[in-house]
């Protein structure tokens, strides 16, 4: 059978799925930030399959993947950065354990 | 590569990438978790490869695979010390599940009325060589914006996580 641009984007759309699925009920810090960078590699799959099936001299689609890859590498850099920050200051890394600003 | 994507190939690379991303949000040691994390990036790497984006599969191995996951142990490292607080209580959270499941719905309604726009995969694809040209001429200026802000980032992760005596 031939595998078309749907199928990619199926796929993507699970695995974004899932990934939301993670950062909205995972407690952990670092497992949400693992199901952020699942998210962003959903995006990045349709980025490059959009961009074989519809551009290819271009590859636009592949060059904005790329600049996807440089600013989720540089989210998640910061973000683990952050996290050894409250570490440092809580000694726990649950996101229920900061809840200063609830109201 | 030939005209079409090769049917099993995807669907076993499709297999790995939402099978690792599952077990990466079932299994309850983080550790572990890391480690599914990097089996679904290498198996993303080969849906790159076979769309034919060479290069993405390269950088995909080394950013994810090879930077993000270490980084991502070395904090669990870090922050996780004991070999038990590794292990997380098993948290379903019903209402992430139901907006995520809403929100598949919502894009499998959109999928089912896309018109894809040419549904016969292109048979010439550009290598690395035009890639490259491209990248530097056409997007030298968001080249250099971008390197600009992995430079930024650096140095606030440095800034952040330093063993400062002010906090």
């Amino acid at each position: 059978m031939t595998v078309g641009l749907p199928h990619f984007m199926a796929l993507s759309a699970v695995l974004f799925s899932v990934g939301l699925y993670g950062v909205l009920t995972r407690k952990s810090t670092i497992m949400a930030l693992m199901c952020l960078e699942l998210m962003a590699n959903a995006v990045n799959i349709n980025l490059v399959a959009i961009s074989r099936f519809v551009t290819p001299a271009e590859m636009t689609g592949q060059f904005f993947a790329v600049f996807s890859m440089v600013v989720s590498a540089a989210e998640i850099g910061l973000g683990l950065a952050l996290v050894i920050a409250i570490y440092r200051r809580r000694k726990t890394v649950e996101l229920g354990a900061m809840e200063e600003l609830k109201g | 590569m030939s005209e079409s994507v090769n049917g099993v190939v995807f669907f076993m690379l499709a297999f790995a990438t939402i099978g690792g991303a599952l077990m990466m949000l079932a299994t309850r040691n983080v550790v572990h978790a890391a480690y599914w994390l990097l089996e679904t990036m290498l198996a993303t790497a080969g849906l790159y490869l076979l769309l034919s984006a060479e290069f993405l599969a390269l950088v995909q191995v080394l950013v994810y695979a090879g930077a993000v996951s270490v980084l991502v142990l070395f904090v669990i490292m870090l922050t996780l010390r004991r070999r038990s607080d590794a292990i997380r209580p098993f948290e379903p959270g019903l209402g992430g599940a139901i907006v995520a499941a809403l929100f598949l719905g919502a894009v499998y309604l959109a999928l089912t009325r896309f018109v894809a726009p040419a549904v016969e995969m292109p048979a010439t694809a550009p290598g690395v060589v035009e890639f490259g040209q491209i990248m530097f001429t056409e997007w030298a200026l968001p080249f250099e914006i971008a390197s600009l802000v992995l430079l930024v980032a650096l140095v606030a992760a440095v800034w952040w996580s330093r063993e400062g005596e002010d906090r």
